[in-house]
């Protein structure tokens, strides 16, 4: 370590600290687990650390909220709205990216989304006009939807929203939203109380 | 054999450093001065239910001083001959957690294992003060029969929060009104079916049986329109009052808790003091009836200071009541005398206070 003085040391190390830092603040990793990965692509650097600050480089400053649905994409339509084979008469509105994502990741729906960006909460400051419900109602008319999916969550405000855009599509195409009750795989021994309720309204003849 | 805590051990909790008991499963009688800490237990116990306790202390409160390391309370509770280990603490600043046979679980897992049943001295002003106190008086009933119940309230409590923002910032949307209100409905009327069936359980219970204690009529009343269509319309047609008002002036967290001293026909509020209790008492009696007919086994008692308002023969009357009734009772108590009228197997423990910290031990 000769021809660095003690002042720059203490400075490259505090760099490298701060990245740390900084990687703590993400979901999912404490500081513990963001120091390994610091040190983990250290060790790697032509091979990931670089890449990965390249493609963080590219993405922060391409990344933009598709036109059409809300979903993330690096055009101004993202591949989703694209695909003309997912025009089939369904849209699935969901809270947010990440719930876009789940749906993705279950492979199930072969419609298109509606992120809304957020749930009504008066206490929160969150309006109608903060999300995108006037756009759903174009695009219902612009794409000839049929039918409109409510996939928001089972809380207070999830619901409110579900009633509220429920209401705003009215008349225009169907409403239907998931259906709560026994998970897939699930024992019911484990269930709470309130999802056993919901699973018996919601039974079905077999 | 009836729901009963085996053991349990308090760590940190208020006025304990470290304490345990070993208890049987008959009534549990904990007699000492003032400051020994026989409240604490009995909250210790109530912790062992969902929710903050018979004192409705955050989790913060509840960490002996100065320490402030936290507190634990464990406890080995059985019924029917299972067995179940509880262990529920708070770290310093953060919330309660609870495990049960060394798993994680959320609080209302609690109540499927404990129905824990509680009177207590705040409890004495009841009939005379607000209808608020009378209503969490009733919840908790109705919660010990219908463990959901805590999940509608607090449902219906969110969305009125969130319909009185926009009564107070003046929005004008009806949509957005109409959402909230269908929710608030149908959250609502679920608190109102599960408050009419506590009622109506409370009300067959003490029919149907012999006791000591004056039966209480109990009646729902407030500004509470009965089922969900009558709470929808109520909202839809209340909002423009309730914007004047700042605040829904309709529904179940209107709603009041009437109770008439049967006998005499007299209002519980102008029944005497003692009578008043006996009317208290009779209800949590008949709460634990119920609870015993309904779920095979009676709930756990905590009757705090019980002993205070009875004259020697209702406090007789009381003890062969809770051991006809086979519940485990935990009772405080300032002098040993008050629960000379108990029979053989109950747990006696007597509280003191040793150089800081409250000592129990059997006596």
């Amino acid at each position: 370590m000769t021809g660095f003085g003690h002042n720059s040391e203490d400075e490259a190390e505090g760099r490298i600290e701060a990245l740390a830092e900084m990687m703590a603040r993400l979901p999912g990793l404490g500081p513990r687990s963001a120091r390994r990965a610091v040190l983990h692509m250290l060790q790697r650097r032509d091979l990931l650390m670089t890449p990965l600050a390249d493609a963080m480089h590219d993405v922060a400053a391409a990344a933009r909220e598709c036109v059409q649905c809300g979903n993330l994409s690096t055009a101004e339509t993202c591949a989703i709205c694209r695909e003309e084979r997912r025009a089939n008469g369904e849209i699935c509105v969901v809270e947010d990216v990440a719930s876009l994502w789940a749906m993705e990741r279950a492979g199930a729906f072969r419609g298109r989304y509606h992120v809304l960006g957020g749930l009504l909460s008066a206490l929160d400051n969150v309006g109608p006009d903060d999300l995108r419900i006037p756009r759903l109602r174009g695009r219902i008319a612009d794409e000839g939807v049929r039918e409109v999916i409510l996939a928001l969550p089972a809380t207070v405000d999830g619901q409110t929203t579900a009633h509220y855009v429920a209401d705003a599509v009215e008349g225009s195409a169907t409403v239907s939203t998931l259906a709560q009750g026994v998970p897939v795989g699930g024992e019911l021994d484990y269930l709470d109380d309130g999802t056993i309720g919901a699973a018996l309204r919601a039974r079905r003849s077999l | 054999m009836a729901l009963a805590i085996e053991t349990l051990t308090l760590s940190h909790f208020r006025s304990h450093r470290a304490a345990e008991l070993s208890v049987g499963p008959g009534p549990v009688a904990i007699h000492g001065p003032n400051g020994s800490g026989k409240t604490n237990v009995l909250e210790a116990v109530s912790l062992l239910s969902p929710g903050r306790g018979l004192r409705r202390a955050g989790p913060g409160e509840i960490a002996r001083r100065p320490e402030g390391v936290g507190w634990r309370v464990g406890a080995v509770v059985g019924r029917h001959g299972d067995r179940h280990a509880i262990d529920t603490r708070a770290e310093p600043g953060a919330t309660r957690t609870v495990r049960v046979d060394d798993k994680a679980v959320p609080q209302v897992a609690l109540g499927r294992i404990a129905r824990i049943v509680w009177l207590v001295p705040a409890m004495d002003r009841l009939w005379t003060e607000g209808a608020e106190g009378r209503r969490r008086f009733l919840d908790r009933i109705a919660l010990s029969f219908e463990p959901t119940h805590a999940e509608a309230a607090l449902a219906y409590e969110k969305a009125m929060r969130e319909r009185n923002r926009l009564l107070k910032d003046g929005a004008d949307d009806p949509a957005w009104y109409a959402a909230l209100e269908r929710q608030m409905a149908r959250s609502g009327a679920a608190v109102q079916d599960n408050r009419l069936h506590a009622v109506r359980r409370l009300t067959e219970a003490q029919a149907g049986a012999v006791t000591a204690f004056p039966a209480a009529g109990l009646s729902l009343t407030g500004d509470d329109p009965p089922g969900e269509e009558a709470l929808a319309a109520a909202f839809r047609n209340g909002r423009r009052t309730d914007m004047y008002a700042g605040r829904t002036l309709a529904g179940p967290h209107r709603a009041d808790l009437a109770a008439l001293w049967a006998e005499k026909g007299v209002e519980a509020r102008l029944a005497s003091t003692g009578e008043q209790k006996a009317l208290l008492l009779s209800l949590v009696l008949a709460n634990a009836r119920a609870l015993a007919e309904d779920l095979g086994t009676p709930p756990i008692l905590l009757l705090d200071e019980v002993a205070a308002h009875l004259d020697a023969g209702r406090r007789a009357a009381l003890y062969a009541e809770i051991e006809a009734l086979g519940a485990q009772a935990w009772m405080t108590g300032t002098g040993a005398e008050l629960f000379e009228a108990l029979r053989e197997g109950a747990t006696r423990v007597a509280a003191s206070e040793d150089g800081g910290a409250s000592l129990l031990r059997a006596a």
